[in-house]
């Protein structure tokens, strides 16, 4: 058990899983100037889990290209938080998953970028430019549909009630994780939590919204288990490489 | 007999445009690092990826090793993150060149990613513009209107 690979794998598959369900808004969104909003925050995602699909491929030394790792292994391989594999919904739900996401994708990549491992912090401080932009694309639209009409709010309330007890299990650890928070090489993600916590409270106020009182976590996000909607996503994803085997451009 | 092959490998790497923005070359845009010579025909590029996800990145892999073999040079490419890209980079004439292409090109230094102030059009040279989108068709650009000419423009991201 190597826990860099397991790590790699967690952050990669992270921002994999969160362009993919992003990446199907293309062409389909509200309007133009969203619908290429949303398809660049995902082509950022997918170039971030390209990067440190390539990094594990080489910590791992097992034959396998990052390719091979983010389209052929099994569902309990993937190490992604639930949160992002949560269906879009409506344009509400889309927004707030990215909002969610972008705080945390800061505070991640805010503290990886002073790692120990110096390839670590170079993907993490190049990935912190891009996750500023989701942040303030995804916060002032928040705000719009918080102060918006009754409609907006009722649409992201409910999102919330669907979605915000997976907030949580994107701050789960993975096998080994503790081995790099005591070499500094990955933060510790209980206080970044706290962070979470303490930022969105200050944003939900800022956007007209009641904070999520519900104190229910949904678990098991990083243990190998997934949503039931995991099963359909990577029927998608994987659909040409196992109908095509070695399957190149 | 003329040797019409170039020498310097930078020379060389100058020739090579951006593929989105082909006014502009890859050494003046930042993304060549170092060009060292390794042996008498031997040459290793160092380059720097742009976004993370910046398709043209490819494209300019295999246009680098192209173009330095065509002019005699046995290249390796390799890529390095660090120290990462930046638009500050980008040299005044490479901006300059944007601008007259109809880019309006990213102030310098700025930490911009929270505002959408209006930037200077690159065509009637106005500052009175608004911002449509953050984003664009390339994810180094977002979408700008101006308000005098009413034309609108692309406007190259801070990074």
């Amino acid at each position: 058990m190597n826990p860099l690979y397991n790590y790699l794998l967690k952050l990669a598959d992270d921002s994999f899983i969160m362009g993919q369900r992003l990446s199907a808004w293309c062409g389909e969104g509200p309007y133009l100037e969203e619908d290429i909003a949303l398809t660049n925050i995902a082509l950022d995602e997918l170039g971030q889990a390209n990067n440190f699909y390539v990094y594990a491929s080489r910590v791992a030394d097992n034959g396998k290209s990052e390719d091979d790792l983010a389209f052929l292994r099994y569902e309990h391989e993937y190490l992604n938080a639930h949160l992002t594999e949560l269906p879009n919904e409506d344009y509400a739900q889309t927004i707030l998953k990215v909002y969610i996401f972008s705080v945390y994708q800061k505070l991640m990549y805010e503290a990886l970028s002073s790692s120990e491992n110096e390839e670590l912090s170079a993907i993490a401080q190049k990935s912190l430019k891009e996750v500023r932009y989701h942040y303030t694309h995804a916060a002032s639209w928040m705000k719009i549909f918080g102060q918006g009409t009754e409609e907006s709010k009722m649409r992201l309330e409910r999102a919330s009630e669907n979605i915000w007890e997976y907030t949580q299990g994107l701050f789960a650890k993975t096998e080994g994780e503790d081995d790099l928070i005591a070499l500094n090489i990955a933060p510790n993600t209980d206080a970044l939590y706290e962070d979470f916590v303490s930022i969105t409270t200050k944003d939900f106020a800022d956007f007209g919204l009641e904070y999520p009182t519900n104190p229910f976590m949904q678990p098991k996000s990083r243990t190998g288990y997934h949503t039931e909607y995991f099963g359909f996503m990577l029927c998608e994803l994987q659909y040409m490489q196992r109908a095509y085997p070695g399957c190149t451009w | 007999m003329l040797d019409l092959k170039l020498k310097n490998p930078l020379e060389i790497l100058e020739l090579v445009p951006d593929p989105e923005i082909p006014v502009i070359n890859i050494v003046e845009l930042g993304i060549v690092r170092e060009a060292k010579i390794t042996s008498e025909n031997s040459c290793e590029v160092t380059i720097t990826p742009t976004y993370s996800a910046c398709p043209a990145m490819f494209t300019i892999e295999e246009d680098i090793m192209k173009i330095m073999k065509e002019n005699g040079w046995d290249a390796k490419v390799v890529i390095k993150m660090f120290p990462i890209w930046t638009t500050d980079w980008i040299t005044d004439e490479a901006r300059e060149k944007l601008r007259v292409y109809g880019i309006s090109p990213p102030e310098k230094g700025a930490d911009e990613h929270h505002i959408g102030k209006p930037k200077k059009c690159p065509r009637c040279g106005s500052m009175h513009s608004k911002q449509i989108s953050r984003f664009g068709s390339t994810l180094c650009k977002a979408s700008y209107q101006c308000l005098d000419c009413l034309e609108p423009f692309d406007y190259f991201k801070c990074h």
